[in-house]
C-alpha cells in the first residue's frame, strides 16, 4: 500500500514514452506499454485494496504528500494521494474496466494510422482520471476533472479531419467548461470559508461553519451540481455525451461510459458530508437526476444509431445516480456507478464489435440476424442489455432497485420521493424497451442489407475476452451489493464508514463523526447495517422490487413484441403519434435551443462588441482625437504662406509689440 | 567736442528702419541678405555709441561677437542663397515658397 | 559585480557592434543571439543568487547622476521584479531565434533595435529612481516604434504611430506626476531627490493622491492595456514582426502591471483602495470583452492580441484584489502570459513565415501536415486557456480566488472569462488545425525544423514547469508582495471559524509546509469580530485601508 501513490503516474510515464516517443517506438511496444501500464496499476490497486481492508476501519484513510503545490499566504495545496474506501474502490473500477478497454483497443483500432496516438491519449486518460479520484484535496480533483475533459476533447475529436468529430470535442469541452466554472466557485467559496480544500480538512470544520439547510452551503451544493451537470452530463448540460460518440467507440465506453461522466457522481459521494448540509440543493439534485433519467430515455426510444441509443441510455442511467444522490444513497449511487461501469462498457464495446463487422456502419436499420454470425458479442451484449433493463440476477437489478427504493423513501425528499420514483421507474420502463428493441433490430430479425450481413464477422479473441470479462462482470457484480434485507452487503460495509448510510436523511458532515459511527457499525457485525437503516422496511422493498421486476419484464416484452415478432408495429406506432415522434427524434430541440437561445447571441453580441464598440466607438474616439489635432493643424495652416516676407513682417510685429509692452507696461 | 550720443543713435535708428524696410519690400534675396547686415551694424553702432558714452566697455565685446556671427552668418547665408539658386532658378522670395504648410 | 547594470546594458553594447562592426547579416543574427545568450546566462545569476523570504532590495547599484536635482543612477530587484527582468532575458533570446529567417531586410538596424529594446525594457524593471525608470520607459518607445514601423505589416506606419502617440500621451502624465512627487518630497525634507525608496516616504493627503494615483494609473493603464485603452495593441500586434508581438506581448505589457505594483500601490495606498472598484470593473470588462472580440476575429494574431487583453484583466484584477493570493496570481500571470502568449506569437508567426497569410480561414488541416507542430501549439493554447497542470491555471486560480475574497461578484463574473477562453482558443484551434486541406498550398508545409524546435521547446518546459511546480516561482515573490499589502495596508481576508496561527499541527499529516504566519502582520483592525463573513468583507477592506493611512512609508526605512 506503501505504493499506491504510483498508481496515477504508471499512465502517466506510459503516456510520456508513447506520446514524446511517438514517432520512435514501435506500434507493437506502443500497445503492449500503454495497456501493460494500466494492467500493473490495477495489481498495485487490488493489492492496496487488499491492504486497506485488513486494517481496522478508522484507520481506512491514508494520505501521501507527493509536494507542495500552490502557496499565496494561507492558502496552500498539495499534490497529494489519498486512499481509503471511496478512492480505492473508484480506483479499482478506472484500472480495471480501463485496463480491459486498452485491452480491446489493441484489436479495434489495430488499422488505424493514429494508433500510438490513440494508446497515449487513452493512458493520459487514465492519469487524469486517477488524479480525480485520488487527489486528497478539491483543487487536485479539479486537476484531474479538466484533464479527463481534456483527454475526452481529444479522443471525440481523434479523428481530426471529420469536422463532425472536432465540432463534438469542442462542444464537449465548451460545455464541460460551463460546468467547470461552478465547481470554482464552488471551491472558492468552500475555501473562504472553512481555510482549506483538503476533503479531511473542509469535512472536518464543516459542521463548524456552515449551517445546515442555510444559503451558503446550499449556494456551494448547487455549483458543484453545475460541475456536474458538466461532467456527468444532466440537465441542462447533457447536450454534448451523445455527440461524444463520433470517437472511436472504446473511447465511448471508457469515458463515455464508464468513467470520466461518473466523476459527477464521485464528487458527490466524496463530499457527501458537505452536501448533506442543504437539503434543498440535494432536492433540486434529485428532481433533475430524475428528469434527466426520464428525458434520456425518451430519446433513447427513437435512436437508430447503436451508439447513440447506448449514449441516451447512459444519461439516462446517470440521471439514476443522481437521483440517488439527491436522495441522501451515495453508497447505492456509487454502487450503481460501478455496475453500470461494466454492464455499459460491456454494451459499447459490444457495439464497437458490431460496428467493426459492419464496416462502421451504425446505423441499426441495415443491420439485424447478427446473432448467428458474431455469437460471442451477441450473448455478451444481451447479457449486457439484461443487466441494463434491470432483470433480475443481473447487476443492474440490485443498483438500480436499491436507488428506486431509496428514493420512495428518502427521508430528505419526503413527498416528492414517490412522485420521482414514478418518473424512475417510466424511465426503467423505457429503459428496458429502448435495450431491446436496440438487440432485436442488431441480432435479431431478418438481415437488411445483405452486403453488410455478409461480410460481417465475429471479432478476435483480443477483443472477445474483455467483452467476456465484463459480461461475466455483469452477472455476477451485482451481488456485491445485494438487497438489503438479506442482511450481507459488500458495497455498504466497505463504504458505509466513509459515506454514512444509504440515504435515510442527512448524516450530518461530520467527518469523525461518520468514522464513529462506522467502528460501532463494525461491532455489531454484519447483521445491522448501520443506523442509516434501522426502519429498514422490508415489506415495501420487496414490492418496490416486485414492481421493478415486472415493470422491466413488461417492456422487453412489449419491444420484443414490436420489433422482433410484428416488426410493422414499431413503424405504426411512430405514425400514430407524428409530433411525439418528431420531437424525440429532434432530441426535444435542445440542441437548436441552444444554437439559438445561446450560441447565436453570443456570436452576434460578439461581432458587435468588434464592429462596432471597439472599431467604431472606443477606436473612434482615439483616431477621433487624432482627428482634432489634425483639423486644428489644418486650420492654422495658412498662416504659413512660405512667403519670406510675410515671416519678416510678422517678426517686426512681434517685436514692435514686445518692445511696446516693455517700454510702457514694463514701466510700472 | 564729441558728437552727443544722440546722434549715434539717430543714424543707427535710421539705418536699421531702412534695413527692415530693405527686408519687408526687396523680393531679392540678396538684397534682403544685405538688408539683414545692414540692421546688425546698425545695432552695432548704437552699441559702441553707448559703449563710449558711458565708459564701459562690454558694449565693444558684444560687438566682436556680432561681427563673428554675421562674418559666419554671410558665409552659411550666402551658401544657401546660391544653392537654391542653382535649384530654383530665382532668388526671388515671392516665388520661393517650399515652406508653405 | 554589478550585474544588474551588465544586464541592462549587455544588449546595448551588443547593438552598438552590430551597428558599427562590419558584418554580413548572418553576422548580425549571430551576434544579436550572442548577446542575448550571455545576458540570459549573467541573469541566470539573480535566480540563484536572490535571497528569497526577504522584501529587501537586492544587487543594488547606486551612483549619482544628476545630482542637483537628486537624480540617481539606483537599481536593484526585489522578488517582484527578478522575474520580470529574466522573463525580458529570457524572451530576447526567443525574440532573436523567431527572427532568425523571418527578417531578410536591414538586418543590422534590425538586431541593433531590438537590443536597445531590451535595454530600455531591463531598465525599466531594475531602476530604482522614478527619474531613471521614467528614461528607460520612453527610451523603449523608440526602438520598438521602428521595428513595427519599418519590419511591420501593411498598416505598419498607422500602428507604429498609434502606438507611440498612445503611449506618450500617458507617460506624459507620469512625468508630471514623478516631477510632483520630487517637488513634493523636496518640501517636506529639504533634500530633492528622485530615488523611490525616499519617495516612499512622502506624505500625501487624500486628494494630492487621487490626482498623482490618476496620472500613474493612466499610464499604465495604457501599457497594460485596460479596457478601454486597449485598441492600439490588436493593431500594434497585428504589425509587428513576430518578434516585436513576442515581446510586446511578453515583456512590453507587464510594464503597466508592474507600475501599478510598483508604484500606484505603495505610494499612493489610499487612492488606490478607492480606486479598487474602477479599475477592478475595468479589469472585468475587459476580461469579458477581450474574450468575446477575440471569438470573432478573423486573423488570428489579432485574436490573440484579443486574448491579450482578457488576460492582462485577469492580472490587473488580482492586483487589485489587494489580497497576497490576488497579488501573487496577478504576479504569476504575468510571467505566464508573457511565457504563453509569447509562444503563441512565435507559433503564428512560424505558419505566417510558410504561408505568409494569417487568416484563420486560410488554413485548416495542418495537423495533418505539421503534426509536431499541432502538438506545440496545442500544449500552448491549453496553457492560454489555463488548464490544470499548465501555468495557466495557476495564475487565474489564484487571481479567482483572491477576487472572489474582495468582491465575489468580480470574482464570479471573472470566472466567465474561463468558459469563453475556452470557447475563443478552441475555435480558432479547430479551425486551424482540423478537418481537411482545403487549400492546396497547405499541402506541402513542412514542419518544424531545428531552430524551430530549439526556440519552442524552452517555453514548452517552462508552460509545464511553472504549472506542476509553481513553488519556486511563488516562494521568489512572496515576500514583496506581502511587503506591497503591508504598504498598502490590507488585511487578509477573514476566514471564519479559522484560527489564523492554525491548528494544523494536528494535521502534520497532511500539510508538510508550516502555514506562514503572515496574518499577524497586518491585523489592521483587531476590533472587529473575528468571525466577520464574506459579505462584510468590502467594508473592512475599505476601513482597514483608511485607518492606516501614513504607515505605509515607516515599514520602508
Amino acid at each position: 500500500m506503501d505504493l499506491f501513490w504510483l498508481i496515477p503516474f504508471l499512465p502517466l510515464i506510459g503516456f510520456l514514452i508513447n506520446g514524446i516517443g511517438i514517432k520512435w517506438v514501435p506500434k507493437q511496444l506502443a500497445g503492449l506499454i500503454a495497456c501493460s501500464v494500466v494492467g500493473i496499476a490495477f495489481a498495485i490497486a487490488v493489492g492496496a485494496f487488499l491492504e486497506l481492508r485488513s486494517l481496522p476501519v478508522a484507520d481506512r484513510s491514508v494520505t501521501h504528500v507527493m509536494f507542495p503545490w500552490i502557496m499565496a499566504g494561507q492558502f496552500n495545496v498539495n499534490v497529494a494521494f489519498l486512499w481509503d474506501q471511496l478512492s480505492s474502490v473508484m480506483v479499482m473500477i478506472v484500472t480495471g474496466v480501463g485496463f480491459l478497454i486498452h485491452v480491446y483497443s489493441l484489436g479495434y483500432m489495430k488499422n488505424d494510422p493514429g494508433f500510438k496516438r490513440y494508446f497515449a491519449y487513452l493512458n493520459l486518460f487514465t492519469f487524469a482520471m486517477l488524479l480525480l479520484v485520488m487527489g486528497d484535496n478539491f483543487l487536485l480533483l479539479f486537476v484531474g476533472w479538466e484533464g479527463v475533459g481534456l483527454c475526452s476533447y481529444l479522443l471525440i475529436g481523434f479523428w481530426y479531419q471529420k469536422d463532425s468529430a472536432t465540432d463534438a470535442g469542442k462542444k464537449a469541452f465548451i460545455v464541460n467548461r460551463i460546468g467547470d466554472f461552478g465547481v470554482l466557485l464552488g471551491m472558492f467559496l468552500v475555501y473562504w470559508n472553512t481555510g482549506s480544500l483538503t476533503f479531511v480538512e473542509v469535512f472536518e470544520r464543516a459542521p463548524a461553519v456552515f449551517i445546515a439547510g442555510a444559503a451558503l452551503p446550499t449556494a456551494i451544493t448547487l455549483l458543484f451540481f453545475l460541475g456536474a451537470t458538466g461532467k456527468s452530463a444532466q440537465l441542462p448540460l447533457y447536450v454534448w455525451l451523445p455527440d461524444a460518440m463520433e470517437g472511436p467507440t472504446p473511447v465511448s465506453a471508457l469515458i463515455h461510459a464508464a468513467t470520466m461522466v461518473t466523476a459527477g457522481v464521485y464528487l458527490f459521494a466524496r463530499a457527501s458530508g458537505l452536501f448533506a448540509m442543504a437539503p434543498d440543493a440535494m432536492m433540486v439534485v434529485a428532481i433533475v437526476g430524475a428528469l434527466t433519467a426520464f428525458m434520456a430515455a425518451t430519446i433513447g426510444l427513437v435512436q437508430n444509431d447503436i451508439k447513440r441509443v447506448l449514449a441516451y441510455s447512459t444519461v439516462s442511467q446517470l440521471g439514476y445516480m443522481f437521483l440517488a444522490v439527491g436522495s441522501g444513497a451515495y453508497i447505492a449511487a456509487i454502487f450503481h456507478l460501478m455496475t453500470h461501469a461494466f454492464f455499459k462498457a460491456l454494451l459499447f464495446l459490444g457495439s464497437g464489435s458490431v460496428i467493426e463487422a459492419c464496416h462502421h456502419e451504425q446505423d441499426m436499420r441495415k443491420m439485424g440476424g447478427l446473432r448467428k454470425k458474431m455469437p460471442i458479442t451477441s450473448t455478451t451484449f444481451m447479457i449486457g442489455s439484461l443487466a441494463l433493463a434491470g432483470v433480475p440476477i443481473f447487476a443492474g437489478f440490485f443498483s438500480k432497485d436499491e436507488i428506486l427504493y431509496n428514493t420512495f423513501t428518502s427521508g430528505t425528499l419526503g413527498a416528492i420521493g414517490p412522485v420521482l420514483w414514478v418518473i424512475g421507474a417510466l424511465a426503467a420502463l423505457m429503459t428496458a424497451f429502448y435495450i431491446t428493441r436496440a438487440v432485436a433490430m442488431t441480432f435479431y430479425g431478418e438481415p437488411k442489407d445483405k452486403e453488410i450481413h455478409d461480410h460481417a464477422h465475429e471479432s478476435p479473441s483480443v477483443m472477445t475476452v474483455p467483452l467476456m470479462i465484463l459480461a461475466v462482470a455483469s452477472t455476477v457484480g451485482g451481488f456485491l451489493g445485494i438487497p438489503i434485507f438479506m442482511k450481507y452487503n459488500v458495497m455498504h460495509n466497505w463504504l458505509g464508514p466513509l459515506i454514512g448510510g444509504g440515504g435515510h436523511g442527512a448524516h450530518g458532515g461530520d467527518h469523525g463523526a461518520v468514522t464513529e459511527h462506522g467502528t460501532t457499525h463494525l461491532a455489531a457485525g454484519p447483521s445491522d447495517h448501520g443506523g442509516g437503516h434501522a426502519e429498514h422496511n422490508v415489506t415495501l422493498e420487496v414490492i418496490l422490487m416486485g414492481i421493478s421486476v415486472a415493470i422491466a419484464l413488461f417492456g422487453i416484452v412489449w419491444a420484443w413484441q414490436n420489433y422482433v415478432k410484428h416488426p410493422k408495429r414499431a413503424e405504426a406506432m411512430g405514425a400514430r403519434f407524428p409530433g411525439l415522434y418528431k420531437l424525440l427524434d429532434g432530441k426535444w430541440f435542445v440542441d437548436e435551443f441552444y444554437n439559438a437561445v445561446i450560441v447565436v447571441p453570443i456570436v452576434g453580441f460578439s461581432k458587435f462588441l468588434w464592429t462596432v464598440v471597439d472599431s467604431e466607438f472606443v477606436d473612434g474616439l482615439v483616431n477621433g482625437t487624432g482627428k482634432l489635432m489634425r483639423g486644428i493643424g489644418s486650420a492654422l495652416r495658412p498662416v504659413q504662406s512660405g512667403l519670406t516676407p510675410n515671416y519678416a513682417t510678422a517678426i517686426l510685429v512681434g517685436a514692435i509689440v514686445i518692445m511696446g509692452y516693455v517700454v510702457l507696461g514694463g514701466a510700472r | 567736442m564729441p558728437v552727443p550720443v544722440e546722434y549715434f543713435q539717430i543714424l543707427a535708428g535710421i539705418l536699421f528702419a531702412i534695413g527692415v524696410m530693405g527686408v519687408l519690400f526687396r523680393r531679392n534675396l540678396l538684397i534682403i541678405f544685405m538688408s539683414v547686415e545692414l540692421m546688425l551694424n546698425a545695432a552695432n553702432i548704437s552699441l559702441v555709441a553707448f559703449s563710449r558714452s558711458l565708459n564701459n566697455i562690454d558694449g565693444q565685446v558684444i560687438v566682436f561677437f556680432v561681427l563673428a556671427v554675421a562674418a559666419a552668418e554671410v558665409a552659411v547665408g550666402l551658401a544657401i542663397i546660391i544653392d537654391l539658386f542653382r535649384k530654383e532658378g530665382t532668388v526671388d522670395v515671392n516665388r520661393v515658397r517650399l515652406l508653405r504648410g | 559585480m554589478p550585474v544588474l547594470s551588465l544586464i541592462t546594458f549587455l544588449p546595448l553594447i551588443g547593438a552598438l557592434l552590430i551597428w558599427f562592426l562590419p558584418m554580413s547579416s548572418k553576422g548580425h543574427r549571430g551576434l544579436a543571439l550572442l548577446t542575448t545568450l550571455v545576458t540570459f546566462a549573467v541573469s541566470l545569476q539573480l535566480w540563484f543568487g536572490f535571497e528569497r523570504g526577504t522584501a529587501d532590495f537586492q544587487y543594488v547599484e547606486k551612483l549619482a547622476w544628476i545630482p542637483d536635482f537628486g537624480v540617481s543612477y539606483h537599481l536593484g530587484i526585489d522578488g517582484i521584479s527578478i522575474l520580470l527582468v529574466l522573463l525580458s532575458t529570457f524572451l530576447g533570446i526567443i525574440g532573436v531565434l523567431a527572427s532568425w529567417t523571418a527578417v531578410e531586410k536591414r538586418t543590422k538596424s534590425y538586431y541593433a533595435f531590438l537590443l536597445v529594446l531590451q535595454t530600455g525594457m531591463t531598465g525599466v524593471f531594475v531602476s530604482l529612481d522614478l527619474f531613471l525608470f521614467y528614461v528607460f520607459w520612453e527610451a523603449m518607445l523608440i526602438p520598438m516604434y521602428f521595428l513595427i514601423g519599418i519590419w511591420g505589416g501593411e498598416r505598419r506606419l498607422y500602428a507604429a504611430v498609434k502606438f507611440f502617440l498612445y503611449t506618450m500621451f500617458g507617460s506624459l502624465l507620469m512625468l508630471v506626476a514623478l516631477i510632483y512627487l520630487a517637488v513634493t518630497y523636496y518640501q517636506q525634507t529639504g533634500v530633492m531627490s528622485f530615488d523611490l525608496l525616499e519617495i516612499y516616504s512622502v506624505a500625501l493627503g487624500r486628494e494630492q493622491q487621487l490626482w498623482l494615483f490618476a496620472a500613474y494609473a493612466l499610464a499604465f493603464a495604457i501599457k497594460v492595456p485596460l479596457f478601454p485603452f486597449h485598441t492600439w495593441l490588436p493593431d500594434a500586434h497585428v504589425e509587428a514582426p513576430t518578434a516585436g508581438s513576442i515581446i510586446l506581448a511578453g515583456v512590453l505589457l507587464k510594464m503597466g502591471t508592474y507600475g501599478y505594483v510598483r508604484f500606484c500601490l505603495p505610494l499612493f495606498p489610499e487612492a488606490t483602495v478607492a480606486a479598487v472598484p474602477v479599475i477592478a470593473i475595468l479589469s472585468v470588462i475587459g476580461i469579458i470583452y477581450g474574450a468575446l472580440v477575440a471569438m470573432v476575429q478573423p486573423d488570428i494574431k489579432k485574436l490573440v492580441a484579443y486574448s491579450s487583453v482578457s488576460h492582462l484583466g485577469f492580472v490587473m484584477l488580482g492586483v487589485f484584489a489587494l489580497n497576497i493570493q490576488g497579488l501573487q496570481g496577478g504576479m504569476l500571470q504575468m510571467i505566464n502570459h508573457g511565457v504563453s502568449t509569447g509562444a503563441l506569437f512565435l507559433l503564428v508567426g512560424m505558419i505566417y513565415e510558410r504561408r505568409h497569410t494569417r487568416l484563420i480561414e486560410n488554413f485548416g488541416g495542418i495537423t495533418k501536415v505539421m503534426p509536431a507542430f499541432a502538438v506545440c501549439f496545442l500544449i500552448v493554447t491549453l496553457s492560454s486557456i489555463g488548464l490544470p497542470g499548465t501555468n495557466g491555471f495557476v495564475g487565474e486560480f489564484l487571481v479567482l480566488l483572491g477576487a472572489f475574497a474582495a468582491n465575489k461578484w468580480y470574482g464570479v463574473l471573472a470566472t466567465t472569462g474561463v468558459i469563453l477562453a475556452a470557447c475563443y482558443m478552441l475555435w480558432m484551434f479547430q479551425r486551424v488545425m482540423f478537418g481537411v486541406i482545403k487549400h492546396k498550398e497547405n499541402e506541402d508545409l513542412k514542419d518544424l525544423n531545428l531552430r524551430e524546435w530549439i526556440t519552442v521547446l524552452p517555453l514548452l518546459i517552462l508552460i509545464f514547469w511553472m504549472g506542476i511546480y509553481p513553488k519556486p516561482f511563488l516562494d521568489t515573490m512572496d515576500a514583496s508582495l506581502k511587503n506591497v499589502l503591508v504598504q498598502v495596508g490590507q488585511a487578509p481576508p477573514q476566514i471564519p471559524n479559522m484560527d489564523t496561527h492554525g491548528d494544523h499541527d494536528d494535521h502534520s499529516d497532511y500539510r508538510v509546509i508550516p502555514m506562514d504566519d503572515d496574518t499577524n502582520l497586518v491585523m489592521i483592525d483587531s476590533g472587529k469580530a473575528p468571525d466577520a463573513t464574506l459579505m462584510s468583507q468590502e467594508t473592512e477592506l475599505k476601513d482597514a485601508g483608511a485607518s492606516n493611512e501614513n504607515a505605509p512609508g515607516e515599514e520602508m526605512e
